[in-house]
């Protein structure tokens, strides 16, 4: 099983040729769009949730259910007008390993716009914020030349392609939040505010942006969903297992020879994908100590469990793991495990909003627990009591970063628990004299 | 959380800023900023709004630039907004400056997918050069920030200096291009690997070849 590149959906992911309107067109971008909205909403929402593709933020929430809860009737506002509803577009990418947004926007914005259209008609928004994060300082150029491309063009906009369908989309720069990413804290940011998430429910398609209806999605998501209707729901379904349809974009760093961002087949073995793609770990399958596979957030998956692993939502969470945003952080046995767990712990420290106790002071401590077991200044009981913490953490939250903060700690006690002992039995001489 | 201090206000900041308003050119793109969103939301025109007033101070100074109190107000004036809210976002978010800064701000990415690939080295080039966290060297160039991942993870270790990202740094590479900035020049953005595009896997890529040459158009294989 190996993916051809006729079906892969991002066809510059590298940027070899230009993003533009004309050069994107050539390739299949925007052809037939009135044709899918001709379709109609239903239609539209039923091939997506036929296609099997789940969200590629991190939670994996089938994409088509989530369109579909958007209120069939626009709620009134206070005057007894309907509400209008929005689409948001999380292109907030900061998990640590994620990178591949960044390709999507800067080399082929134009089917995130497309895609922007067909999601906006599909659930009945009004318009679209794309939410990208600060840093991506030239990427957001890019998406606002591909933006007044696609409206001098009347691709969006009043009539947007020939439909009859009024749809604006305009792009929003964050400002480095990591928390941002979290749905309703993009929401409050959007409105002017500190990206602070807020308690669900109210859930977003209920009251959302500016207190309408709402729907949040990630920037693959919306970007594969024009060729899945063009080329239709079997297509895509046809590659990946039962349940983990269709074609993903991997981002492989660390400890590979070649680390790489690649459209893969979902299900595809890590072993297959790392040594078809990147050359292989670097010194060989033997030195592979352990891979984080889903970005920062997941639990670590020793070596020899994640080797012939499918790379999938249940491939990866059969080994304890998840897939997360299938951001590959390979360790070799060069690494010092401790050290790369606890600068994660500091990421979520630095991160936290500041919002809930827990997580607020529980990452700072859990961070700092975490510098004292890397040079063994602690005691074995220590091990029990942040286990014990992160559990407190964990789910005590209003948003996941708690849960996000806790996993990569328990994921590592986990499996290397003998790693800390050693490092505290090596540093009680050197603490006795 | 971030450990983040704004600049105090004082009287000499206030007689240096007090006058801030947007020039003709940066009054037209705040107006556009605003018709981005819906009548009666013009607060959420308050983060683009802020980087714009970053920017001029910056350009003002020859700096990366960076926030004052009275900057902020002005902003909050212009979006009718208590100053307190926009201080609120000012100092929420990590890409406002709320202290003075350097000609060029270093943010070196330490996170660890780039720890895993030496971003260890790129920190201590850095501090060969006295940066360090919270200071302008003594030329007014650098400043130096110790930043979370940046999302380049597969172009590893990367810094963002400015308005660019340098990714696939070495010791060596890295030092290139502090040199040819401190010269006054523009070095290579992007990926300092000579045989990388972008993100492909070094040397060339594993799939879509036919695009490296052309643009090639798929769908006849479909």
């Amino acid at each position: 099983m190996a993916l051809a590149d006729k079906d892969r959906i991002f066809t510059n992911l590298y940027g070899f040729q230009p993003w533009n309107l004309k050069e994107a067109m050539a390739r299949g971008a925007w052809d037939g769009t009135k044709d899918i909205l001709a379709k109609g909403k239903e239609a539209i929402i039923e091939e997506m949730k036929a296609s099997g593709l789940r969200g590629r933020g991190g939670a994996g929430f089938p994409t088509g259910l989530k369109w579909s809860f958007m209120p069939k009737q626009a709620p009134l506002d206070q005057n007894g007008n309907p509400k209008p509803s929005f689409l948001v577009i999380n292109a907030d990418e900061s998990e640590p390993g994620s990178c591949k947004d960044r390709e999507i926007m800067r080399h082929d914005p134009h089917l995130l716009f497309e895609g922007a259209l067909v999601a906006g008609f599909a659930m009945g928004a009004r318009a679209a914020y794309i939410y990208i994060r600060g840093e991506y300082i030239r990427e957001a150029e890019v998406l606002f030349a591909a933006r007044e491309e696609a409206y001098a063009a009347g691709l969006l906009g009043k009539n947007a392609c020939g439909s009859g369908y009024d749809f604006d989309v305009f792009v929003h720069r964050g400002a480095g939040a990591y928390i941002c990413g979290e749905e309703t804290a993009m929401i409050e940011s959007l409105e002017g505010k500190k990206g602070q998430p807020r308690l669900k429910p109210p859930f977003p398609a209920g009251a959302g942006l500016y207190g309408c209806p709402t729907t949040v999605n990630n920037v693959e998501s919306i970007a594969v969903a024009p060729t899945i209707m063009r080329r239709g729901a079997a297509w895509f379904s046809s590659f990946g297992n039962e349940n983990n349809r269709g074609t993903k974009l991997f981002q492989i760093s660390g400890h590979v020879d070649k680390p790489c961002v690649v459209e893969e087949e979902m299900s595809i073995s890590f072993r297959e994908l790392i040594e078809k793609h990147c050359g292989g770990i670097r010194g060989g399958w033997d030195n592979l100590l352990a891979v984080i596979p889903g970005g920062s957030s997941v639990p670590l998956v020793p070596a020899k469990d994640i080797i012939d692993c499918a790379m999938d939502y249940d491939g990866l969470k059969a080994v304890g793991s998840g897939l997360g945003t299938a951001a590959i952080i390979v360790m070799d046995k060069s690494t010092d495990i401790v050290r790369a767990i606890s600068r994660i712990s500091y990421f979520y420290k630095h991160e936290s909003c500041g919002q809930c106790t827990p997580c607020r002071e529980g990452t700072g401590w859990m961070w700092r627990v975490m510098e004292r077991l890397r040079t063994g200044n602690a005691s074995v009981e220590e091990i029990d009591m942040l286990f014990q913490v992160t559990k407190q953490v964990e789910g005590h939250t209003i948003c996941a970063l708690g849960d996000a903060a806790a996993w990569p700690i328990q994921g590592l006690i986990r499996h290397f628990r003998p790693e800390l002992e050693r490092r505290i039995a090596e540093h009680m001489p050197e603490a006795a004299e | 959380m971030a450990d983040r201090y704004i600049e105090p206000d004082t009287p000499e900041l206030r007689a240096r800023w007090g006058n801030f308003a947007w020039t003709p050119e940066n009054a037209d793109k705040a107006k556009d900023v605003l018709s981005r969103y819906p009548e009666g939301r013009q607060r959420s025109a308050v983060m683009p709004l802020l980087d714009l007033a970053q920017r001029q101070v910056g350009a003002e100074e020859n700096t990366q630039g960076w926030l004052p109190i009275p900057v902020m107000e002005y902003v909050a004036a212009y979006l009718d907004m208590p100053i307190i809210r926009v201080v609120e976002v000012a100092t929420f978010y990590t890409m406002y400056n709320i202290a003075p800064i350097g000609r060029f701000h270093v943010q070196v990415c330490g996170t660890t997918p780039c720890m895993l690939r030496g971003s260890d080295d790129i920190i201590s080039a850095c501090k060969k050069r006295g940066m360090k966290a919270g200071h302008i060297t003594a030329d007014g160039l650098w400043s130096f920030t110790e930043v979370e991942c940046m999302g380049n993870c597969a172009s590893a270790p990367m810094v963002q200096i400015n308005d660019d990202n340098y990714e696939d740094l070495n010791v060596e590479n890295f030092d290139k291009v502090l040199d040819a900035l401190a010269r006054g020049e523009t070095p290579k953005a992007g990926t300092q690997d000579p045989n990388r595009h972008t993100v492909e896997p070094t040397g060339g890529p594993t799939t879509l070849t036919a695009m490296v040459s052309e643009n090639h158009d798929y769908r006849g294989e479909w």
